[in-house]
């Protein structure tokens, strides 16, 4: 009925099931983003599409390629095992196992540079000397329009009495005042503070189901990685004693690999470009 | 042990080197076991403690509904805080938190600790691979895995009582922002369902394969017995119904944790105090429709394992086949189809679109239909028997008519218009109890009667069953029938003390009734403990086939041995020939011989 | 599955040209976004060629092309809750259904 092997069904069941798992973080995406109060997607102050703005492009594409050629490299150990090519066939393993690696180092420095990122939104309008450092929005309020004041940039001191703070280069602004994107250290009294946040989930919805989303998928990612290195390494002893069984749970770990590489193609776009 | 000659089989063979099961360590043979009837049994027994517990919360729930700010008897000092106060003079109270957190464990722990564990993980386990004629489940060892990452999950869902801040207390249903900012145990309550999430994906996924792939030769589709269509239904909603609610899961964690706002909306004001250090912008909705849309299905899998419980007993308790096989099959797949498409039905107060409730409303109208169509059935299967009374069909015809009031009773809740009365009230509690309780529950004790024999090789007491049976009858409907009247005169739920309230003040002899029907009901239960265990040591002994049934765990010794059949069973007919004419006896068996 | 070594190695040949479609593809992606469309279209863009490579890597790389049976049903249903979860939540934000996609129809946003 099936015309599979229990295991190749169990595992596409598994893939239904993930399909649903992602599918509810997508849903959440739209929900989060239609639902957003002007102003506050993806950032407050910044706008959709979130380009460059947040998260970087280069990058995220650099994965993409990743990922798509591990799919093809994973495809490939099968194939080769298969076609009786052993030797090939584990060095492709190896392969698939060190892109998806390089995946994850990536992500490490892109997930790194968020999070050592900061956001300060300040409870009222800034005195005069930081003025020109914070930027504002107009945001829905409680009662009709409020304007929010804030400033993204590098955090180098904070503690009880003021957080101390080299911004970003404003939206339009040429980045020439401190030579490299960034204005002057400026000195913010922690009682002007509303909030102060890492680009970390806290900072909005849109960096939360980020982070959620390339987080469960980096999860993924490792998990395959757990189960390609195991197969690597005992690979020998499987296709002396039953390199039928071999073949099928490459073939398995394979399914599971391209629907990791599936997700991704979904997720690129919509994270990175929309 | 039986070498099958299933076609898909392969990939087991070769683990069961250890073929010799005597040569395993009691470990390896009872704890660790990869053999689905002893996981089905642990899975019973957890199942068993884990709705005692639940019940157990309840009975005392009911002493502070029935007595509002009275001391509670005996049990109160053993109780601590938050969950009771002490008053002036030396009596603990139950405290309103504590309501709130019993109230909520109650749900939880008798839905994912209690029913889906016994209905599944314990009647599912043990008898589907019998049924379908083969030595195991297709993933033994993923069986295994399954069982033993669902008791971590359900005891720390139970360690969260003695957590500081105590157990969840925001509902079963976790509603965001009460759930995010209480100060209780809802982080554990969300870890726990994480564990037992992928306990229940790994077992569905292993259900699904073994049904699909280990049939025997001459059994088709439409040659299963009931029960094993309605389990394999279940296992698809269970694959495809849970991940949502895991991922909301998740985010309600990152939300209690790292202050994420999932859920959190702007401008949020908590107990006067705006929540500005949150981000904001989240949506409350978002979590209600990630959790009703598992949880919508999860209730169809509460229910189909019971339906599937009855047919079987029915049909061999009537002697004659299921009226409307086909019909019933159609039906549970039509029923577990439109289950993932209905879930709104339980948001239709927070102002959704109208278009939007209409749809709602009509898919929930449609689904009504098979669920009709299954009872009907079940129904027209008594005319024209000849009805053994026996303990399992005591339960089992009892639980047509309760499922019937509590398939009715949603109807209305299913109206937009009459939910807006209903929704939220007494009406509601009366009606998904009188589906799960009167209906599931008594479903399941109609199962272990009926099973009982085939698991331990001796049968339980008829007398002690009788005993069992009708005081919990007669006080089951004591406890829930009142319900329905109070929530239609307005008694919202999850109140520690209607009285507050006029309209719950005037109808507190119904809250009356219904505590002391449950404490009844408590009562009733004792001659089944007993009976539970001393028919494991001094039962009856049985045969292979005590109920004269046709279905193929009766080809089976009783217990079965591992690998369960002296060959591989070959069917040559379908689930229920009984009374065939031109033959003898008044069944045939499914089995129609046994290939070596 | 008894696919002689010459049937793989002719997969072989069309699993590379997949790969090149999908690095071109990824390259489409990427330049697109720069293109100056409004936000549904670019939506609509993204999906649409997400969603092919999608369906590459599933036809060949996991080999659904040459499937049959069972699986397809279970893969369909599970299609079909996919996009109920993905568009009947966002409907309930609007009085009508179609106004999720076009402004013009009664497109009163209820609030999350």
């Amino acid at each position: 009925m099936t015309r599979m092997y229990n295991g190749k069904f169990g595992l596409w069941l598994f893939l239904t099931s993930e399909v649903m798992l992602f599918g509810a973080l997508f849903s959440t995406y739209v929900l989060l983003r239609v639902g957003a109060p002007p102003g506050t997607w993806p950032m407050y102050g910044l706008t959709a599409p979130q380009g460059d703005q947040i998260l970087s492009v280069p990058l995220a594409t650099v994965n993409t390629v990743f990922l798509i050629t591990s799919s093809v490299t994973m495809v490939m150990a099968w194939a080769s095992l298969k076609m009786n090519e052993f030797a090939k066939g584990r060095i492709y393993l190896l392969v698939t196992f060190l892109l998806a690696g390089g995946f994850l180092v990536i992500k490490y420095f892109e997930y790194k540079s968020k999070l050592t990122h900061h956001q300060v939104i300040l409870r009222e309008a800034p005195p005069g000397e930081i003025a020109s450092a914070i930027s504002s929005v107009e945001v829905p309020g409680a009662v009709g329009k409020s304007t929010l004041y804030y400033v993204n940039g590098h955090v180098t001191e904070q503690n009880d009495e003021f957080i101390k703070i080299i911004p970003d280069a404003k939206a339009g602004e040429k980045a020439a005042a401190a030579g490299d994107g960034h204005g002057h250290e400026v000195k913010i009294d922690q009682t002007l503070v509303r909030r102060s946040t890492v680009w970390g989930p806290q900072a909005s919805t849109y960096l939360a189901i980020y982070f959620t989303m390339t987080g469960l998928h980096g999860l993924h990612v490792i998990g395959g990685m757990i189960v390609i290195l195991y197969l690597y390494l005992t690979a020998a002893g499987w296709w002396k004693r039953m390199p039928e069984k071999l073949v099928n749970r490459v073939e398995c770990t394979g399914l599971y690999w391209h629907f990791v590489d599936l997700v991704w193609i979904f997720l690129f776009p919509v994270l990175y470009l929309l | 042990m039986a070498h099958t000659h299933a076609a898909h089989a392969q990939d087991h063979s070769h683990d069961h080197g250890n073929e010799h099961e005597h040569h395993l360590p009691f470990w390896r043979k009872y704890i660790f076991s990869v053999d689905h009837k002893v996981i089905g049994v642990q899975y019973t027994v957890t199942a068993l403690v884990f709705l005692f517990i639940g019940f157990s919360l309840m009975m005392i729930m009911r002493y502070q509904l029935a007595y509002p700010g009275s001391p509670i008897p005996v049990i109160g000092q053993f109780l601590g805080e938050p969950i009771v106060g002490k008053t002036a003079d030396g009596g603990y109270v139950m405290t309103g938190d504590g309501y709130n957190m019993f109230g909520a464990m109650h749900g939880t722990i008798m839905v994912f600790l209690g029913i889906v564990p016994l209905a599944v993980g314990g009647f599912g386990n043990f008898v589907l691979p019998l049924q379908i004629g083969a030595p195991d489940m297709a993933f033994p060892r993923l069986n295994m895995a399954s069982y033993w990452v669902f008791l971590p999950g359900g005891l720390l869902m139970l360690a969260s009582f003695f957590m500081t801040g105590g157990a969840a207390a925001s509902g079963w249903t976790m509603y965001p922002p009460l759930a995010v900012t209480a100060a209780n145990g809802e982080t554990m309550w969300l870890l726990a369902m994480v564990l037992l999430i992928t306990s229940s994906l790994l077992g569905s996924i292993n259900f699904i394969v073994t049904t699909v792939q280990l049939r025997v030769p001459g059994l088709s589709f439409f040659r299963l017995p009931f029960f094993t269509w309605t389990q394999l239904v279940t296992a698809f909603l269970l694959l495809l119904a849970f991940p949502p609610l895991e991922a909301a899961a998740v985010m309600q964690l990152m939300d209690r944790v790292f202050d994420s706002s999932f859920f959190m909306p702007s401008g949020l004001v908590v107990s006067g105090v705006m929540q500005d250090q949150l981000a904001g912008g989240g949506s409350p909705l978002l979590w209600q429709h990630l959790f009703w849309f598992l949880a919508h299905p999860e209730v169809y899998v509460l229910i189909l394992p019971a339906l599937g419980i009855v047919g079987d007993i029915v049909a061999n308790n009537t002697r004659k086949p299921l009226w409307g096989y086909r019909a019933l099959v159609h039906a549970v797949l039509f029923v577990g189809f439109m289950s993932f498409i209905v879930w709104a039905h339980h948001m239709f107060m927070t102002g959704m679109g109208t278009t939007i409730s209409t749809f709602f409303q009509a898919t929930t109208m449609i689904i009504s239909v098979p669920s009709v169509i299954i009872l009907t059935c079940l129904l027209i299967s008594l005319w024209g028997a000849s009805i053994r009374f026996t303990v399992p069909m005591h339960f089992a015809l009892a639980f047509i008519p309760m499922f019937g009031i509590g398939g009715l009773t949603g109807l209305p809740l299913g109206l937009t218009a009459a939910d807006i009365h209903l929704h939220d009230t007494y009406y509601v509690i009366g009606h998904f109890h009188y589906v799960v309780a009167p209906g599931t529950i008594f479903a399941m004790f109609a199962g272990i009667y009926f099973w009982f024999p085939k698991v331990t090789g001796r049968k339980m007491n008829d007398l002690l069953g009788k005993i069992h049976f009708w005081p919990s009858f007669i006080a089951i409907n004591g406890v829930f029938m009142p319900m329905l009247f109070m929530g239609m005169a307005g008694v919202l739920r999850r109140q520690f003390d209607q009285t507050e309230q006029l309209h719950g003040a005037t109808v507190h002899g119904l809250t009356l009734m219904s505590s002391w029907s449950a404490w009844l009901l408590g009562v009733a239960q004792i001659p089944f403990i007993i009976n539970f265990f001393w028919s494991i040591f001094a039962g009856k002994k049985v045969g292979e086939n005590p109920w004269e049934a046709t279905t193929l765990e009766w080809s089976a010794p009783s217990p079965p041995p591992h690998g369960n059949f002296a060959g591989t069973p070959v069917v040559v007919c379908g689930p229920y020939e009984y009374s065939v004419p031109g033959h003898e006896r008044d069944y045939l068996m499914q089995a129609g011989k046994m290939e070596a | 599955m008894g696919s002689s070594a010459e049937e793989i190695r002719s997969h072989v040949k069309v699993y590379l040209m997949i790969f090149a479609a999908l690095l071109v593809l990824t390259l489409v992606t990427v330049g697109v976004s720069f293109l100056n469309v409004s936000i549904p279209m670019a939506i609509a863009i993204a999906l649409v060629v997400a969603g092919i490579k999608g369906s590459l890597v599933a036809c060949y790389f996991m080999h659904l092309i040459s499937e049959r049976g069972f699986v397809f049903w279970v893969l369909g249903i599970c299609v079909v809750f996919f996009f109920a979860l993905m568009f009947l939540p966002l409907i309930t934000t609007h009085n009508h259904p179609l106004s999720i996609f076009i402004e013009s129809v009664s497109g009163q946003r209820i609030g999350s």
